[in-house]
């Protein structure tokens, strides 16, 4: 019970990060077209980083 | 102009036959049945009990089962060898000689040594023990468990699909040879080669370092996405998604940057320069953590749970068709199964570049972080 509580936490938690990621990249390259490869790299990049701790909490909570 | 039509029918043909493959793979894998009595799936639990037994490796490769007209389960597949290394030394059969069991009833006798597998793992029982007893939480209590050399269903896929890159690449290399432009199937591997190298590694390690990781980046980026790939037909691989298999990977990756890691790399994590002296050890202590623990770990989990939830949620998909049966009629289920089922493969397709791609630009960047020069001011 408790631990799918703490499941949801962290997908609550991880979509937030994910939103927040995505959209600054949005902004990012509606602001600057030309740099679209590099900040798509970046953000594929710290997205994986979430990622990684969303799943080694859900991994560790199981 | 001939050889760029032949290319695009091959790539048609290859994805057509990728995509029937995995339909056709959710009428057979379903038939499979519970493992354990080969008996037909009905149930919640029964789909439950498929999926876990999937996700898992297992001795024997088992294609799919059905029920004959006369009412005995048959298996189609076939048997893989078992090595053991047990207290009398080296033993070897074949998993046909458990006939399919999983519960631990079924004992093979070699050597004057018996064994048993319960859920995919094989126990020796102890010397005068002739069955097997369990105790409450279904735990064997006269056997104990051998170290386990066998050839199972991963170890096949892995050997498959590197002896099928082998094939590849080399035949790629030998074409540099001779022509100026591969042909064949090696010019769909050339820009996707060129690719981790221009994008990958070049950019993240550096010019003057990248030549010597290339090698490295471009095996694992390849040996990930090709056994996604795998892991998607229904011969059922599910490699990437072993704890062992990713967590070898994410050791390769950690020796090679703690073994390649200069000078400046090591004092900026034992030693920071720059910051006061009484914060250094604290930082030392997170650095190394970070590096040592951390950065292989999320690795290891991240391909891990990413493609074994991606098995899990294909084959729940698939199993619509049984747990909405009733409420949704045999056609309705069936049709949704298939729907939902064929687009989350498609999303699988991606998922499979994406993660071997993120395996291969992190374990790049890890490097990069390694190797890097140091700036003078």
């Amino acid at each position: 019970m408790y631990n799918l509580i703490g499941a949801g936490l962290i997908v609550i938690g991880a979509g937030i990060g994910l939103g927040q990621i995505g959209g600054k990249a949005m902004e990012g390259i509606a602001r600057q077209p030309e740099a679209t490869g590099k900040i798509q790299t970046a953000m594929i990049i710290i997205a994986a980083l979430l990622e990684g701790l969303a799943f080694g909490a859900l991994f560790l909570g199981k | 102009m001939k050889v760029a039509q032949n290319t695009i029918k091959f790539l048609l043909i290859v994805s057509i036959a990728l995509f029937s493959i995995a339909s056709f793979a959710s009428d057979s894998e379903t038939k499979h049945g519970k493992q354990n009595d080969g008996g037909r799936i009905n149930t919640k639990e029964e789909v439950e009990a498929y999926i876990l037994h999937h996700i898992k490796d297992s001795h024997d490769f088992s294609l799919f089962s059905y029920t004959s007209d006369d009412g005995e389960r048959k298996h189609v597949g076939f048997p893989l060898p078992v090595i053991l290394w047990s207290s009398e030394g080296l033993v070897s059969f074949m998993s046909s000689e458990f006939h399919h069991n999983d519960d631990g009833h079924v004992l093979v006798e070699k050597n004057g040594l018996k064994f048993a597998k319960i859920h995919s793992k094989i126990y020796e029982l102890d010397k005068g023990a002739s069955t097997l007893s369990f105790d409450e939480t279904h735990h064997a209590t006269n056997a104990h468990k051998v170290l386990d050399f066998s050839i199972t269903k991963s170890v096949v896929g892995i050997l498959l699909i590197g002896f099928l890159l082998l094939f590849w690449f080399s035949s790629l290399a030998k074409q540099y040879k001779t022509k100026k432009i591969p042909t064949g199937f090696a010019r769909v591997l050339e820009p996707l080669v060129l690719y981790v190298r221009d994008e990958i590694a070049r950019p993240n390690i550096g010019e003057k370092h990248y030549r010597r990781f290339t090698g490295y980046l471009l095996t694992v980026f390849f040996f990930i996405w090709v056994l996604n790939l795998a892991g998607l037909t229904p011969l059922g691989f599910n490699v990437t998604g072993q704890l062992a298999v990713t967590g070898c990977l994410a050791i390769f990756t950690l020796v090679i940057y703690t073994v390649s890691g200069n000078k400046e790399y090591w004092m900026h994590m034992i030693w920071m320069p720059g910051v006061p002296v009484l914060i250094r050890p604290v930082l030392a202590i997170i650095e190394l953590a970070g590096a040592l623990v951390i950065k292989p770990f999320s690795l290891l989990v991240r391909l891990f749970a990413n493609i074994s939830a991606g098995h899990i949620v294909v084959m729940s998909l698939i199993a619509i068709m049984f747990t909405l049966k009733e409420s949704l009629g045999v056609v309705g289920a069936t049709g949704l199964s298939l729907v939902l089922s064929f687009f989350i493969t498609l999303i699988e397709v991606l998922v499979a570049f994406l993660q071997a791609y993120i395996f291969t630009m992190l374990s790049a960047l890890f490097i990069g972080m390694a190797v890097a020069e140091p700036e003078h001011h």
